[in-house]
């Protein structure tokens, strides 16, 4: 096709970045830059013809004259304390406006065979340990964000672990925006290389300046070798007229195991795609999701999980409750190739709708090419349970107490699965404090 | 009847059964008692040919016959039946059309006429009455949303109803209220005679109370520890299983 | 319950019975499509004028449509248009005075296909309208019907002595440019049923249509119409077969249904299309739009349908839930064995308030047969307290077939409850063991378990067809089990 102002504007970004992204003069990395623009130039910025993106128009987001970030702007400690807090004093490394801040980062003491680095500096290192990885697992030839972040990701993490490495603490990745004027678009690339028996527990958070208009544009790759576990965590409380695209890639070898949690809060409008490949005997994944919209956010989560080996397995939860004006997308493929035998695949995605201009739309599929299977799947929409609330109030609870209590448990299904205590209860005030009308603890 | 001979059997790579021996003779009832774990209804299982049970040593002559080489269908033909320790619900297909189904495939083995709905409603009536089974059962969808005492009775009614030479109950007695024990067991008492034989798998001896065993066998990890009579089911009862464990170890050791 | 297992036994031996040709001489037009072509049908058929204009605003439309439908996952050649032959009718006299004027060897056709159309030997409780190629050959039972007032005819008929009605409802459900099959059929359908039941009326018999393709190199296009006047009752019944040919031919049929205030519609199919042989050769495209209406409060739509044969089905018989308190049901089992394709499921759009829909979805694929349902289930905002429950079960037997499902729920109001379900799974070992424990063979323990799998959907059909359903069902998933 031919691009459009909007495409133009970000490959002309791409022709004024190049030769300051990380890793430049790397021609493997320049080779898939290049290709991963090109593949941009062709797809351009989808429209609602396409069937993955029929109910999420992009036309103020293609209209909005995104500016290249040009580095990290300084900010205190002070300023996401209320963050930080929440995953205790854990490895941390900080991202402002898609640049590394080293100072607000504190990686501290790490276990044998753990590291931890920017991407950019990793790539400044040693480029040989990216190299097999980098763009292996997310798909740039047919993803057009995800062509957009391979061309022109400034940084990210880079986090590897060698065989039977334990990272016992979470850590905690904070990417921040600071809402600048005109608005900037970053594209922040990661890469989790997990080698076999490894473990670790992942939190990837988002957060911005609370009016702030600006564009997330996120990658994280995952490689989860042989007997790994992972736990990922996506937190995304960007500034309510942030725009948020984030992909989460993931190719699973036998024995390895997954667990997803992603709670999306934030964002004007936000889009997240997550593809797990499981590609080895008995790999299992667990997915879990909470999405809260109001007002006239618009929230779309694309999950797909493609059984490619026999005894594999997956579950999957994902939760919405939507108020105001929001609309809520929720796409959930489950794919079973010919010769994944004994699958085992379940995934429910289940929605509350709490005014009357709210609105979902909801695809589960299934998409089975092998016999010996258990797949099920469930959608549910609707109100809150009728009886439920009626017995509440036989018991003296008012209506409206009544029925935020019943909606407080209708996510808490999803935070209580949060494997670190303090950020189970963050997220459990800020569901409570929005239920109520109020920002979230932010 | 049956003459099992050094049964050994391997389930999921583990050996469940090792060196089984154990005959029954027409008009037998013998029980066979054992903890949990013990190899019980791994027997009952390999006696009907469940598959994934994988006979690695020893024989099981059935009325002459080889019964290991027979398949399912063939051994419930031939008179071998199994009351099932958790019967499977099977949605949609009527109680009384799988019943009639499944006394029409007997039938048609021995060379006999298929019975017709209203003579097939007869005899159920009959034997549906001798177990107090509500007759709402028969339309219902085959032991889907049975309570576990209608699964149970309703495995006996099929057992009546079929008129097998070989009855092996599999824990029937679990999870059935002292009324339903005795009528469960009054409904095998009218099996017995001189051409049929029968098996009680159980974990305790309470249904032998009302069912009489001519023989008891302690099967303890994959082995008969001891056999005896209806006393041996009584001093279980009192003693529980350590003493026997404890013997076998030493033998074993 | 009659002797279940024997028919069974006896059924799994048999092939397509219906294959068989007619030889007879039949009134074709040459192949090819054109407004000239157009203009011919319309006046061998002597229509009137709004008709003629209307179809030729049919064509005009979908000579426009430059993309012949594809779908994910449905795989065939292109069709050549202008290959077939869109007018075949049995030669016979101008107008029939009796079913005596009917030729015996067509009579004796429709006798081998078990629908006798001699009044003295007409199944009881039913009317049947007979439509061979392009034409109705006989309706039976009108005189009964019409002493209640209810109109059962040939759609041709119906054009010639209902003009009025048939003007004012038909394309009101589905309009001419709907889709690129219901635009083809709008320009070139050459008959099919006829049916307004007037105010009050509980039709006392089942109506049945039964559809044959009998000449090579034709498609059938026909389109039904069905009006419930308000506090109407009608069951309907479709039944089809076409000969084993080795080419593939094109069905591509419209369904109209109308049910206004508190009136109800149940529409039943089953659909014995040939399915192709076992290598995948030849077999009927059944590309078919099938819309109910609920025009009035409280009216209530069902589809039933039974999919067993065809290469290709491709239909999604749907509900438009207009008034208040409507209804729409579907229950829907499909079979794919050897190389067939379906995509079928259903639409339930909820306008109105306090409308209900659900949907029943049993696939069953068998050899190298590919199965998708796709379904949409759509609430409107003023749609409030509207409620939908979905069932979509899969049960896969071997190792190389399909099963897909894609649903589609959109919901814009708050107080409505949409529930959604599906299991994909194989028939279950356990339960195949026991029925083998108490003597069952595998083929017939098979057989048991699918029809127990369907029961939900084969308990909707009236009698006479939930019988053949099943019997159907093991024919068409011989040989499926190696």
């Amino acid at each position: 096709m031919t691009a459009g102002p909007a495409e133009s504007a970000f490959l002309e970004h791409f022709a004024a970045l190049e030769a300051g992204l990380p890793g430049h003069g790397l021609p493997w990395l320049e080779d898939l830059r290049r290709e991963a623009s090109a593949s941009f130039r062709e797809l351009g910025i989808p429209t609602t013809r396409l069937e993955d993106w029929r109910f999420t128009p992009l036309t103020t987001l293609a209209k909005t004259p995104f500016q290249p970030a040009q580095g990290a702007r300084e900010i205190s400690p002070a300023a996401i304390e209320s963050h930080t807090r929440v995953i205790g004093s854990a490895p941390r490394v900080v991202f402002v406006n898609g640049a590394h801040v080293p100072a607000l980062s504190s990686v501290g003491e790490l276990p044998p065979g753990v590291c931890i680095s920017s991407l950019a500096s990793a790539l400044a290192r040693e480029p040989e340990r990216i190299e097999p990885h980098l763009s292996r697992c997310a798909d740039h030839k047919t993803r057009a964000f995800t062509a957009l972040n391979t061309a022109l990701a400034s940084d990210g993490l880079f986090l590897e672990l060698a065989p039977g490495a334990v990272l016992a603490e979470p850590l905690h990745v904070l990417f921040v925006q600071t809402g600048e004027d005109p608005p900037i678009a970053a594209h922040l690339r990661n890469l989790v290389v997990a080698g076999p028996g490894s473990r670790a527990l992942l939190v990837e958070h988002y957060i911005g300046s609370a009016q702030g208009v600006y564009l997330t544009n996120a990658v994280t790759e995952i490689i989860a070798g042989r007997d790994s576990r992972l736990e990922h965590i996506k937190l995304q409380q960007e500034s309510e007229n942030a725009y948020h695209i984030a992909g989460l890639s993931a190719r699973q070898e036998a024995g390895s195991q997954i667990t997803s949690h992603s709670l999306s809060l934030g964002g004007r409008l936000m889009r997240f795609d997550i593809q797990i490949m499981l590609g080895g005997e008995h790999a299992h994944c667990t997915l879990n999701g909470l999405y809260l919209a109001r007002s006239t956010q618009h929230v779309d989560h694309h999950t797909t999980i493609d059984h490619a080996m026999p005894h594999t397995t997956s579950r999957e939860l994902y939760k919405g409750i939507l108020d105001g004006s929001a609309k809520g997308v929720f796409h959930g493929r489950i794919h079973v190739r010919p010769d994944a035998q004994k699958t085992n695949a379940h995934q429910s995605n289940r929605n509350l709708l709490l005014s009357e201009s709210a609105a979902i739309n909801s695809k589960p599929q299934l998409e089975i090419y092998a016999d010996d299977v258990r797949c099920t799947h469930g959608a549910a929409i609707g109100r809150l349970d009728e009886d439920a609330l009626f017995y509440l109030r036989t018991r003296g609870i008012d209506l409206e107490a009544a029925r935020s209590l019943l909606t407080f448990a209708f996510a808490s299904d999803v935070t209580g699965l949060l494997p670190i205590e303090p950020l189970r209860e963050s997220m459990e005030s800020f569901v409570r404090d929005w239920l109520s009308g109020g920002q979230g603890t932010r | 009847m049956l003459e099992i001979r050094n049964l050994h059997v391997v389930v999921e790579g583990k050996e469940i059964l090792r060196g089984i021996d154990l005959s029954i003779g027409p008009g037998e009832v013998h029980a066979l008692m054992g903890p949990n774990g013990s190899g019980k209804s791994t027997l009952s299982n390999v006696l009907v040919g469940r598959p994934g049970y994988e006979v690695t040593q020893g024989e099981v002559r059935y009325r002459g016959r080889d019964l290991l080489e027979m398949k399912p269908e063939e051994r419930a033909r031939e008179g071998v039946f199994l009351a099932f320790q958790y019967p499977v619900e099977i949605p949609g297909v009527s109680n009384a059309y799988f019943l009639r189904a499944s006394l029409n495939a007997m039938r048609k083995h021995r060379g006999e006429e298929e019975i017709d709905a209203v003579d097939f409603l007869g005899l159920i009536k009959e034997k549906m009455k001798l177990l107090d089974i509500d007759m709402s059962l028969l339309n219902r969808s085959l032991n889907e949303g049975f309570s576990g005492g209608e699964k149970k009775r309703n495995e006996i009614l099929q057992m009546l109803l079929l008129d097998p030479m070989l009855a092996v109950l599999d824990e029937t007695d679990s999870g059935l209220d002292i009324d339903a024990l005795r009528i469960v067991a009054n409904g095998v008492g009218t099996l017995r005679s001189e051409r049929h034989a029968v098996l009680v798998i159980t974990h305790y001896q309470r249904l032998l109370n009302y069912l009489v065993p001519d023989f008891t066998h302690v099967l303890i990890e994959g082995r008969i520890a001891r056999s005896g009579d209806r006393a041996l089911a009584q001093e279980l009862e009192q003693r529980g299983y350590g003493w026997l464990e404890a013997e076998q170890a030493q033998g074993s050791a | 319950m009659s002797s279940a297992s024997q028919d069974i036994e006896s059924l799994a031996n048999r092939d397509y019975a219906y294959g068989f040709v007619t030889d007879i001489e039949q009134d074709s037009l040459p192949p090819g499509l054109s407004e000239e072509v157009i203009r011919s049908i319309a006046a061998k058929k002597n229509e009137p004028d709004w008709l003629l204009a209307w179809r030729l605003k049919a064509y005009r439309g979908w000579t426009k449509m430059t993309d012949v439908p594809r779908w994910s996952k449905v795989h065939y050649p292109p069709i050549d248009f202008q290959a077939i032959s869109y007018f075949s009718a049995p030669k016979q006299k101008e107008e029939l005075k009796s079913l005596d004027e009917v030729d015996p060897e067509l009579l004796r056709t429709f006798d081998k296909l078990g629908i006798p159309l001699e009044e003295q030997k007409t199944l009881t409780g039913v009317a049947v309208d007979a439509i061979f190629d392009s034409v109705s050959v006989a309706t039976t039972c009108k005189e009964k019907l019409s002493e209640l007032g209810i109109i059962f005819c040939s759609f041709s008929e119906a054009v010639q002595k209902h003009p009025d009605l048939v003007q004012h409802y038909l394309g009101s459900v589905v309009p001419a440019g709907d889709n690129f099959y219901a635009a083809l059929n709008s320009a070139v359908f050459t008959d099919g049923s006829f049916v307004y039941v007037p105010k009050g009326v509980r039709c006392p018999m089942e109506l049945s249509t039964y559809f044959r393709i009998n000449a090579a190199n034709t498609g059938q296009f026909e389109r039904t119409l069905i009006i419930a006047d308000a506090g109407a009752y009608v069951s309907y019944l479709e039944g089809c077969t076409a000969p084993m040919r080795d080419e593939n031919q094109l069905h591509a049929a419209v369904v109209e249904l109308i049910t206004l205030d508190d009136a109800e519609i149940k529409y039943s199919t089953v659909q014995n299309w040939y399915p192709g042989n076992k290598e995948g050769k030849g077999g009927i495209y059944n590309f078919v739009t099938k819309r109910g209406k609920c025009k009035g409060d409280r009216s209530k739509i069902s589809w039933t349908q039974v999919e067993t044969g065809s290469a290709i089905t491709w239909k999604y018989p749907s509900c438009i839930l207009q008034g208040d308190y409507s209804v729409g049901e579907f229950y829907s089992v499909a079979v794919t064995n050897n190389w067939q394709q379906a995509d079928t499921g259903t639409k339930m759009i909820h306008l109105g308030k306090n409308t209900r829909s659900t949907i029943i979805s049993k696939g069953i694929s068998a050899g190298h047969g590919e199965q998708s349902y796709r379904g949409l289930v759509q609430i409107r905002p003023r749609a409030t307290n509207a409620r939908n429950y979905t069932q979509c079960d899969s049960l896969l037997i071997g190792d190389r077939c399909g099963a897909h499902t894609f649903p589609y729920i959109e919901v814009k109001n708050a107080s409505s409850i949409v529930e959604h379900e599906a299991t994909t799974s194989k028939i279950s070992d356990d339960q195949l063991f026991y029925c083998q424990q108490r003597g069952i063979d595998t083929e017939d323990a098979i057989s048991m378990l699918v029809n127990g799998f369907c029961k939900q959907v084969f308990r909707e059909l009236p009698m006479e067809f939930a019988v053949e359903a099943s019997k159907l069902l093991s024919v068409s998933l011989e040989g499926s089990i190696g």
